[in-house]
């Protein structure tokens, strides 16, 4: 080489500011209009324009410092870190777990059990009520549906936009069969998961006839069909001015969580009376659907029908070659899924006690289906974390005040948070492109189980 | 050889008159042909013969524009094929195909592709999911039994130290092999395979042999499609060759082998045979 190592220690300097001075250049010119002039209403009601050179200065800086030191510095410490262990041989991959990583299942679900209780002792009894129903029944619901969805996507390979339609059928079959017949919350339960099944299995009929970007355009249309219906047919559903007073659930049946009940929990422990305590019953409650669920899907992958919606992932004719049905394997995975998003729905309504078609919009399904893209197609594990981070990120969004501090006293952090997980979606797949978990488990093995690259899987593109 | 195969040498696969047109293209034309249970049949032509087309209306993939295709089983059941649904020609006529190009579940492992290969079987012992979910023994026994069976087939196809990998990562060779032991899982009566030599080495394509003889040996009769003349000339007992959706020749190797037909698609001829063979051509299709 030519260059001696103090020539290359000021051409980097050089490249590093210039790329620093260019990014800032690049952000001025993207940002002026947006940050740097700012329109608004005045006292007459005028629309008027104010420069805000501060703010854009900000922005302005915060690229090319961050260009400048990730071109100068990061990225040359990175390569030199990634030399110097190529040199010294050392694979990266290493057998060799950490106890948490071994052990990490176990640790979550022991922490997920005492959670409630944690959360009651650190915030106290009122204090606690965000943390259980907004981070914990809320990410919960999320992974129930993303484990839903993840055997018609993550297992089938079918790309369903219109899952949030099942939902709705759960809610909805919980809050009218409820309010109109009087049927209790553990009844309900397993028959609003029958009934979203079943509709799973008459919309699945003639949509899985079509394969890959038709069947998710017709998939989200149905979806778009079912709420339209909730709107539209008032009689039933009371249209955009939904149900509520739907009914609690009850402890089985034995105690009551209405405050006005002779049998009501909170007295028949001698608890003080507290919502915090019926928010914890859900919790339970949503943990073990959650639970169920993972259940049921690990027992699954492991059944024939599991077996073939895999295959039917991987190459649909080959499965046909094989002598599988694919219409009722399809099916069934559809319905599977549809189960338990109906599962999910009901316990939704009862947890909210109000149900409109506002909660099931298309954006429902698109996060729905983002959790379990990014958490990784067909990993339980993965798309739980990735709800974590999804859904406890944006209600994280909610707590972010000190970001008032830096963008000025008008900034609402909440209204930005699509932006965001947008913008989070985008790292992650530039990162990892295979989701949090990419590898696949096998379902069986002769000598040892090893995990299956996610290189080696599809997609699916039915 | 195995019982049942050698009493008495009936067609497990009567082709008559089978023509398929896409548009204004008649693929395949008043095609007949039989197989003969326990034998392997060769059926090979120049490229664009059409011999794939045939393939995929014997394995459903195509529907015929007409012709009859029937399947005897080995219990006297006739079946016929162009009248099932493709998955049908596997389940109930005991079918089953590998492909040019190899179609295999590469995300899947080894054992895992010859597990879903005995999808029907372990279904029924499984009691349709339900039975299987609440974990009776006779799906564990039943799943015991499935894994043995796989193992039988790595154990031959060469492949038993792969069996936990996923199959994407296997080489060529052994990826062709694999497709074979899949659909031998599925217990055929007829076993058809498209150029399954293609791209194998002289080496592996002598194991190929070996392999697809153990099979016809094992009770399976196969049917192949192949453009490596010394694998065909081998190990077929019976040849059908085909030029233009015709058939132009039938009979044992050594007789196409020297069919002046034959060598005349294969080879082209010399200027004055030209219309002696067009003559004789145009006897046997008019």
């Amino acid at each position: 080489m030519a260059y001696t190592t103090e020539n290359n220690q000021s051409g980097l300097m050089a490249k590093a500011v210039k790329e620093g001075v260019l990014a800032g250049l690049i952000a001025f010119g993207m940002f002026l209009l947006f940050v740097g002039i700012e329109t608004y209403q005045d006292i007459n009601n005028q629309l008027v324009w104010r420069t805000r050179w501060g703010l854009l200065a900000v922005f302005v800086a915060i690229a090319a410092i961050g260009r400048f030191l990730t071109v100068g510095f990061i990225k040359p410490h990175l390569d030199a870190r990634k030399l110097a262990k190529a040199k010294s041989g050392v694979l990266e991959i290493s057998d060799k777990k950490s106890f948490f990583h071994k052990h990490f299942l176990k640790i979550a679900l022991v922490f997920l059990l005492c959670y409630p209780f944690l959360a009651m002792m650190i915030f106290g009894r009122q204090g606690s009520l965000k943390y259980v129903d907004n981070f914990g029944i809320q990410i919960l619901i999320y992974v129930m549906l993303a484990w839903g969805l993840n055997i018609v996507v993550g297992l089938a390979g079918l790309l369903d936009l219109g899952y949030v339609a099942f939902y709705a059928v759960g809610a909805y079959s919980y809050a009218l069969l409820s309010a109109n017949f009087g049927f209790s919350f553990w009844l309900l339960l397993p028959m609003a998961g029958i009934l979203a099944g079943f509709w799973g299995i008459i919309l699945g009929f003639p949509v899985l006839r079509l394969r890959g970007d038709y069947l998710a355009i017709v998939t989200l249309a149905f979806g778009e069909i079912i709420r339209l219906v909730l709107i539209n047919w008032t009689d039933v559903t009371r249209g955009t001015f939904g149900i509520s007073g739907i009914a609690k659930a009850s402890f089985f049946g034995i105690w009551s969580f209405d405050v006005g009940a002779a049998n009501n929990f909170n007295k028949a422990w001698g608890l003080p009376s507290s919502s915090v305590y019926y928010k914890m019953f859900l919790f339970y409650v949503i943990l073990a659907l959650c639970l169920i669920t993972a259940y049921v899907t690990i027992r699954l992958r492991r059944m024939p029908i599991g077996r073939a919606w895999e295959a039917l992932r991987e190459d649909e004719i080959a499965c046909r070659s094989l002598g599988i049905n694919t219409v009722t394997t399809k099916l069934t995975a559809f319905a599977t899924g549809a189960m338990f998003g109906g599962f999910a729905g009901s316990f939704f309504a009862a947890r909210q006690g109000f149900v409109s078609p506002e909660s099931f919009v298309f954006l429902e399904s698109a996060v729905i289906l983002a959790i379990v893209v990014l958490g990784g197609m067909g990993s339980l594990t993965g798309i739980a974390i990735a709800a974590v981070v999804m859904v406890g990120g944006t209600e994280l969004l909610r707590e972010m005040e000190f970001l008032k501090h830096i963008f000025g006293p008008d900034f609402t952090p909440e209204l930005y948070r699509m932006l965001l997980f947008g913008l989070a979606m985008i790292i992650v797949m530039l990162f990892k492109p295979r989701g949090f978990v990419g590898t696949r488990e096998p379902t069986a093995f002769l000598k040892e189980r090893k995990a299956v690259s996610g290189s080696f899987t599809k997609e699916g593109h039915g | 050889m195995a019982t049942g195969t050698t009493m008495t040498k009936d067609a497990i696969l009567k082709v008559e008159h089978l023509s398929m047109k896409f548009g204004g293209l008649m693929a395949i034309n008043d095609f007949s042909f039989e197989a003969k249970r326990g034998e392997i049949t060769a059926l090979i032509g120049p490229n664009g013969a059409g011999k794939t087309t045939v393939f995929n209306c014997i394995t459903g993939f195509y529907k015929p524009t007409m012709g009859m295709i029937t399947l005897s089983r080995e219990n006297g059941k006739e079946f016929l094929l162009e009248r099932l649904r493709d998955f049908e020609i596997n389940k109930v006529a005991g079918v089953s195909r590998t492909f040019q190009n190899i179609r295999l579940f590469s995300g899947l492992t080894v054992l895992e592709n010859l597990l879903v290969a005995q999808h029907n079987v372990l279904m029924k012992a499984s009691g349709f999911t339900v039975l299987g979910l609440l974990g009776l023994p006779a799906y564990k026994t039943a799943a015991k039994e499935a894994i043995e069976k796989a193992r039988y087939w790595l154990e031959l196809a060469d492949l038993i130290d792969r069996a936990d990998d996923p199959a994407g990562d296997l080489s060529y060779g052994a990826q062709r092999r694999l497709e074979i032991a899949r659909a031998m899982c599925t217990g055929p009566e007829l076993l058809c395979l498209d150029e399954p030599a293609a791209g194998l080495n002289p080496k592996e394509s002598l194991t190929l042999n070996t392999l697809l003889r153990t099979i016809r040996d094992g009770g399976t009769s196969l049917l192949l499609i192949e453009h490596d003349m010394s694998v065909v000339m081998e190990i077929s007992d019976h040849v059908v060759v085909l030029e233009y959706g015709q058939k132009i020749s039938d009979g044992t190797p050594d007789h196409v082998k020297n069919d002046p037909k034959v060598i005349a698609a294969y080879l082209g001829v010399e200027d004055d045979e030209v219309e002696a063979i067009e003559e004789k051509l145009d006897e046997g299709t008019v």
